[in-house]
């Protein structure tokens, strides 16, 4: 089989840490050409020098920004085969009663309206890729989407919100006639540097940790690389019929009862 | 980082029920192609033409043997022979499978035990058969021992007329999320996750096409083609190889962390 990505060009937003970072590094590996965006540019480097993949600083919400990112990227490359809507951020989240607005507009503006810009832009950039209308978008949700957290609200909303952004997105490209696959990745807990730094950080680690840990029935997180792994089965031809569907890797979280 | 070129399923075994044709036959044809040694099993007799020639065609790495899968004895017989020959089992894909069709009122008895037995039981007796087995097998294999379950698009959304094959791939789905959590909250490494194909080019699905030709709910099988392809957003049926690489993840150590899931492959019916 070989490499799976070969000659193929790959645009991953937040790319610069956790499964972002990861997923650069697991596509650069399967022969894609990765560019990724973001916003730490120091970041970036690192990831850049680790994997030979391209570094475009761009923030996702930014409507206007999104024509130049996407023209340089067609200008360079020329074609758009993969794209993975990551970028995402809990800042400013809260419980319903003491969420802001400002709070709330930040979490759904990267989440939500970041993540249907991302599948937009993708989308008119693989309808007109040179070999016809052939693409995979993969947004990234998460199990929250179906169980929700009372003290992150807006990250629980945008999650769930982008699962309905797939299959619309979907339904819409198959009447279009584009061979154009558009998927959810739905992750369980993730050892990101971002929840090993909650863990060091809280009063009890052990505690936190083992809190975490004891969400899956597994009784452990996810490693990037596995969730990188679900990312490029997805963006390869080996999941050429799969279009629209949820894809859980959670170790059984949300297979159950709730906190059973 | 994994070795991502083929083989990745070396020194690994395999047992796949209803191996001889379909998506069984093509997962066995992947597996093979991946590295692994592939037991497979089906009603034929061994010395039935198709048996010994898709044996014969698949190698010394693939060995048949003839089973009922709901009949507890034959799993007992399919077990003996994989610890014979192998003595380990990392991945089982209980694929046999069968369809019922019909108004809910007209279904007899016979018919309806039939296809959940079938489905239903199969999956259960395989599971039971081989999970002691697996959960040593699964300790040496990153992620653990894989058993792939293979539910449909009809054990997630219901149709006029299948309700019987709606209720068996139900009973499909939820035993595997059942099982899932049981094996991990006992720290048996063994995955357990369900596969939803939509409609796939298959002998089971131009079978149950021909019948309906036969009923007069359509003139020719290409016309019920041409309804589901119009039907499904990408426009076309599934090939049995697209699910086949859809089992080769589950079955892969990509897939470590996936466990009571859902894999759907269904060209996005479900998404409308």
């Amino acid at each position: 089989m070989g490499k799976r990505l070969e000659g193929k060009v790959a645009l991953i937003t937040g790319g610069t840490s956790g499964i972002g970072a990861g997923t650069v590094e697991r596509l650069a590996a399967e022969g894609a050409k990765v560019i990724f965006t973001g916003s730490n540019a120091a970041a970036a480097e690192k990831v850049c020098a680790a994997t030979g993949a391209q570094f475009i600083r761009h923030d996702v919400c930014d409507a206007e920004a999104w024509n130049a990112l996407m023209a340089q990227i067609l200008e360079k490359h020329g074609r758009l085969d993969i794209a993975f809507a990551n970028a995402g951020t809990e800042s400013g989240d809260s419980n319903i009663e003491d969420i802001t607005i400002e709070g709330w507009n930040n979490v759904i503006g990267v989440n939500q309206t970041g993540a249907m810009l991302t599948v937009q832009h993708a989308m008119r950039a693989m309808a007109r890729n040179p070999q016809g209308p052939t693409g995979s978008i993969i947004v990234n949700s998460s199990m929250n989407a179906h169980r929700a957290m009372g003290n992150f609200v807006a990250y629980s909303v945008s999650k769930a919100a982008v699962i309905a952004l797939v299959k619309a997105a979907a339904v819409h490209a198959g009447n279009s006639k584009y061979q154009i696959r558009v998927n959810a990745i739905l992750p369980g807990v993730v050892e990101t540097a971002l929840i090993s730094n909650l863990i060091e950080k809280s009063e009890d680690p052990a505690a936190t940790r083992s809190a975490y840990e004891s969400l899956s029935p597994m009784g452990r997180m996810a490693k990037v690389e596995e969730i990188a792994g679900l990312v490029a089965w997805l963006s390869s031809d080996e999941a050429k019929f799969s279009s629209g569907s949820e894809f859980t890797m959670d170790g059984a979280s949300t297979a159950g009862m709730n906190g059973v | 980082m994994t070795d991502l070129g083929s083989q990745r399923l070396k020194d690994r075994v395999a047992l796949v029920s209803g191996g001889l044709r379909g998506i069984g036959l093509a997962c066995v044809e992947r597996f093979l192609a991946e590295g692994a040694d592939v037991v497979l099993t089906d009603l034929d007799a061994p010395g039935s033409t198709l048996a010994e020639e898709t044996v014969g065609r698949l190698g010394q790495a693939a060995s048949y043997v003839q089973a009922n899968v709901t009949k507890a004895e034959d799993w007992d017989r399919a077990r003996n022979l994989v610890a014979e020959r192998h003595g380990i089992l990392h991945i089982l894909v209980n694929n046999a499978g069968t369809d019922l069709t019909g108004p809910v009122e007209s279904l007899t008895d016979e018919a309806w035990r039939r296809i959940m037995s079938i489905n239903v039981d199969g999956v259960f007796m395989g599971t039971r058969a081989f999970a002691p087995m697996m959960a040593e097998s699964g300790k040496d294999v990153k992620g653990g021992a894989s058993i792939i379950n293979v539910s449909s698009i009809m054990g997630l959304v219901g149709m006029s007329e299948v309700s019987a094959y709606n209720a068996s791939k139900g009973a499909v789905r939820l035993f595997t999320k059942g099982i899932a959590i049981e094996f991990a909250e006992k720290k048996m490494p063994i995955r357990a996750n369900s596969l939803h194909p939509g409609f796939v080019v298959t002998p089971l699905l131009k079978e149950g096409f021909q019948r309906w030709v036969d009923s007069g709910v359509a003139e020719k099988a290409q016309d019920l083609v041409d309804m589901v392809s119009a039907k499904t957003p990408m426009g076309r049926l599934a090939d049995p190889t697209e699910l086949a690489s859809a089992a080769f993840f589950l079955a892969s150590e990509d897939s470590s962390y996936m466990t009571g899931a859902e894999l759907v492959v269904d060209g996005g019916w479900t998404a409308q």
